[in-house]
């Protein structure tokens, strides 16, 4: 089997969107390849239903594939197979973890599966299955077409190649930016984007979902690739970049990141089920103690280690990078979470 | 050397939960692997997980959404451990052993991860564990203590569940959400071993909840009361109502349900002498752990006050009953039986037994009839429904019984059910073959009737032939004509094992284009091209297993019915070893004991014929 995750569900990225109603023959293009790679006869595309018109797109193209030879039991005469559906979430975010993924193209509730068995070994009606999201096989084209070097030029470190970066939120010019692995953050925020929208300065950075950390202006000059991103504690994710002008309230971002948990966990693993709940909880108790307080000490306390049980003890990613902006916007944002009992937009 | 059971070295065995179910030795694909658990060399079968190694070798590891008899979860995160050269903390239920595995059980971390996990599980569960129906007997409690919690940091104020509604819709169980940690232990019991698929989690996230049906009350919803849930409920979510009324039974005796044919094991729990509930054990070879309603909550019966318990006796059916003593009792039956000797003949009494009775207790009925009243008027009320198998199975195959143990269904490829309806008359007997069914099965169903295993969740016939009551024979005949005329049969094994002069005239016979399925479909009312795909189903995928029930035995035609089962298991090869065979599904638990003991007019103990003896 393969799976394309078309569950394109972080805040602020359309990447996946663009590509799917711009240019689908490249995503099915790049998904015949991995069929014909991995000897797969079945592939899907599990598409966010948020998407109607990407999803009438791909219908369309598929029928056009299928009726030119590209799909079907005999692709260009070659006698191999490849068949292609595309199939609709039903608006869970987890779904995108790539196992909940194929529970749900099951028809299962979008739980998490315990890896290993790794989906490759074992995965979708328990056939080994290559999962791999739009960019990665949109890409595919270009490498065969083009050669690996052509691929591999790009980017720098063991990140080679480009990446689609969405620019979202309080930004000038927002949209998507396809550039080589490298780029510093500051570039694409300015230079790309024209900085903030309300003309304000900006102040924080989400970079890659929900679950990403929100990056202070001293991160900005960190090349956009995965090693050094990841060396900060951060993740470049699926390349959204949420941008927050000098207006934000970081404490509120953090309680954010913790309730969206509460809603989109698949509720299987305890601390991510009961942790994220309590993380609001105690994140409101840090806003209404008072500042420097012992009470406030002992509470923030609790939610590092809270966040490292999340971290540590969690099931998938959804549970163990939570943490992640939490522990960001305190770590960088402290002064937010001091701000007086009442102050806080939402708590 | 003889070996004599000890039920108390197997009560400890089959008490012991060990998180994931045994794998298997006797596979020929599982090599022993050696690893290492806390220092301890430890050797398992590969596939065996690390929870359950440690559990083998005595190390105990916290767990809570893992039972020996759900495959692992992963989900309640306490049975963490540290693995040599592996990154973080892996779950111990999902992880499975590798050769040279270095595990940690314990450690400074491992217990900070684990308090940490089960203060969030206390956060949201009310604290009233003196009052509350599973104290001493919950494991959320016991892992708890296991872990150390002192303290929630968290409070009791926040979010929680505490004001969820009982629902006690159901008449032997209580659901108290309120207590529920979300392991999905009664939603996977449902599932894995109970199959009817009665349950889910409703929801995500924190909002998760177990849900019967659509969301509905218990009795609403598809559960058929068969108790798996509550036996697999770590904490009082889910429990019995008699358990809620009487408090914790204080101590157990393992026995055999006498409702139906399966046999089940059952651990009766008792207070004195009332029991207080029926827990189906593990060590049952017939259900492994599993019981339906009847067994599990309809036990009134055992102290029912319309039971007799004190002999009684009376001269003449208009007098009342009049309780005596055993000695009076005794010498009365006896004074009377010799009178009705004295004055009819040797042969004007005699004795029926139950096969609900032990072979003990039916061996000496027809001892007592044979020896003391020196006659062979004994019978059984297996004389309906299994004289036609144990005559028809000890002419084919020399041997008046099943060729299998219940085991056996877990390793068939297909299954053909003649005459039986397995969820209603054999419901755990069903629920093993319903998940060997969703391991990839097929199924075959000879039956008039649309059974249930037909198609329910889950499990669908690959063919269904609606023979016409009373066309068994020719039913049966016609799929041994398909198999000897398009060549379907093991040769081999009819050389190795069957007697060739009969098999050749039998042949003969079979081949005749009279018992074509085109021939037979006028008598039998199936449909030909169906007849043929069944048979060639039978005799192709692997192991064939048929079970078949009263619908072939309590018939004119039988034994001969038995007889064209057996000769089709021996014409494929389906007999010899696991998976295979033919299986009569019996309407009473020790039906075949009560044969075995010789409970028949014309056959001694052990089926030696009266006329031999």
């Amino acid at each position: 089997m393969a799976v394309c995750n078309a569950d394109e569900g972080d805040s602020g990225t359309f990447a996946d969107r663009m590509l799917m109603e711009g240019d689908p023959f490249c995503l099915i293009e790049g998904m015949l390849i991995a069929g014909l790679a991995v000897g797969a006869t079945q592939g899907f595309i599990y598409l966010r239903e948020e998407y109607p018109q990407a999803h009438q797109i791909l219908n369309t193209a598929i029928a056009k594939a299928k009726a030119a030879g590209y799909l079907g039991d005999d692709i260009q005469g070659s006698g191999r197979r490849f068949e292609l559906q595309v199939r609709l979430g039903a608006g869970a975010y987890i779904c995108g973890e790539e196992t909940s993924l194929l529970e749900s193209l099951e028809g299962k509730r979008g739980l998490v599966r315990a890896k290993p068995p790794l989906p490759a070994l074992k995965g979708l009606f328990g056939q080994p299955t290559v999962v791999n999201n739009v960019i990665t096989l949109a890409s595919v084209p270009i490498i065969l077409a083009r050669g690996g070097d052509f691929y591999h030029d790009y980017g720098l470190g063991r990140s080679r190649g480009t990446l689609p970066l969405q620019l979202a939120g309080n930004i000038r010019r927002g949209g998507l930016v396809e550039v080589a692995f490298g780029v510093t953050l500051r570039e694409l925020l300015e230079d790309f984007g024209g900085g903030s929208r309300s003309g304000r300065a900006m102040r924080a950075v989400q970079v890659g979902g929900p679950l990403g950390a929100y990056l202070p202006e001293s991160q900005w000059d960190t090349p956009l690739d995965y090693e050094a991103f990841s060396a900060t504690g951060a993740m470049l994710g699926h390349g959204g970049v949420v941008v927050f002008d000098d207006s934000v309230d970081m404490a509120e971002q953090a309680r954010y990141a913790m309730e969206f948990c509460v809603i989109e966990s698949c509720g299987k693993c305890t601390p991510c089920r009961i942790g994220s709940i309590r993380g609001v909880e105690v994140i409101d108790r840090i806003l209404h103690s008072p500042a420097q307080s012992q009470l406030q000490e002992d509470n923030i306390e609790l939610l590092r280690d809270l966040c490292d049980t999340m971290d540590k003890g969690s099931l998938c990613a959804m549970g163990g990078m939570t943490p992640i902006p939490v522990l960001s916007a305190l770590k960088d944002f402290r002064e937010d979470f001091d701000k007086a009992a009442g102050t806080h937009s939402g708590t | 050397m003889l070996n004599y059971y000890d039920p108390k070295v197997d009560t400890d065995f089959y008490d012991k939960d060990y998180g994931t179910p045994e794998i298997t030795v006797d596979d020929a694909r599982l090599e022993p692997v050696a690893l290492t658990i806390d220092g301890r060399e430890v050797v398992v079968p590969k596939g065996t997980s690390v929870l359950r190694a440690a559990a083998e070798a005595g190390i105990n590891i916290p767990k809570l959404c893992a039972t020996d008899n759900l495959q692992a979860f992963g989900s309640c995160r306490l049975c963490l451990v540290e693995i040599k050269g592996r990154k973080g903390y892996p779950a111990s239920c999902t992880t499975s052993v590798e050769a040279g595995m270095e595990v940690r059980t314990q450690s400074g971390r491992l217990a900070g991860l684990r308090r940490n996990v089960m203060e969030l599980y206390i956060s949201d569960h009310p604290l009233d564990c003196l009052t509350c129906p599973s104290n001493g007997d919950c494991e959320l409690q016991d892992m708890a203590g296991a872990v150390g919690l002192r303290e929630v940091r968290y409070g009791y104020s926040g979010e929680n569940h505490l004001n969820a509604e009982k629902d006690t819709s159901n008449p032997y169980f209580t659901f108290d959400p309120s207590k529920c940690i979300v392991c999905s232990r009664c939603v996977r019991a449902c599932e894995e071993v109970q199959g009817t698929f009665a349950l889910t989690v409703d929801g995500r996230g924190f909002a998760s909840k177990i849900a019967a049906g659509q969301d509905q009350p218990f009795m609403d919803s598809e559960c058929v009361s068969c108790g798996a849930c509550v036996k697999a409920c770590p904490t009082s979510t889910l429990i019995e109502n008699t358990v809620v009324e009487q408090g914790q039974p204080e101590h157990s005796v393992v026995t055999t349900c006498a409702y139906c044919g399966v046999g089940c094991a059952f651990k009766a729990e008792l207070k004195g002498d009332q029991v207080v509930r029926m827990t189906p054990y593990k060590g049952g070879a017939a259900n492994r752990g599993h019981a339906c309603v009847k067994g599990r909550f309809a036990f009134g019966y055992a102290t029912h006050v319309d039971r007799i318990t004190t002999p009684m006796i009376r001269d003449s059916i208009e007098q009342s009953w009049r309780k005596v003593s055993w000695q009076e009792a005794i010498a009365f039956a006896a004074a009377r039986l010799r009178d009705i000797q004295a004055r009819y003949g040797r042969t004007s009494v005699g004795g029926i037994t139950s096969s609900r009775c032990t072979n003990e207790e039916t061996y000496l009925v027809q001892k007592l009839v044979r020896a003391a009243f020196g006659n062979n008027n004994v019978d059984t009320c297996a004389r309906v429904c299994h004289s036609p198998t144990g005559y028809g199975l000890k002419t084919t195959l020399g041997e008046s019984a099943g060729t299998q143990s219940f085991d056996s269904v877990e390793k068939v490829d297909v299954v053909m059910v003649i005459g039986a309806n397995p969820t209603d008359g054999h419901p755990v007997f069903a629920s093993r073959l319903k998940k060997r069914l969703r391991e990839g099965a097929q199924l075959i169903v000879i039956d008039p009737r649309r059974i249930d295993l037909v198609h329910s969740p889950h499990v669908r016939a690959a063919q269904h032939l609606k023979l016409r009551p009373g066309t068994n024979v020719a039913c049966i005949n016609a799929m041994a004509h398909v198999i000897v005329s398009e060549g379907l049969e093991d040769a081999r094994f009819i050389a190795q094992r069957c007697e060739q002069p009969a098999y050749q005239q039998w042949r003969e016979f079979i081949s005749d284009p009279r018992h074509a399925p085109e021939a037979t479909a006028a008598v039998t009312g199936i449909d030909p091209q169906q007849l043929r795909a069944a048979a060639r189903l039978y005799a192709s995928a692997g192991n064939g297993a048929i079970y078949y029930g009263l619908g072939v035995t309590e018939h004119s035609q039988g034994s001969t019915m038995v007889m064209g089962i057996a000769n089709l298991a021996m014409l494929t090869g389906n007999l010899g070893r696991e998976g295979v065979g033919v299986n009569p599904l019996r309407g009473q638990n020790n039906v075949q004991g009560s044969c075995d003991m010789g409970s028949f007019p014309h056959e001694l103990p052990f089926y030696r014929h009266i006329s031999g003896a």
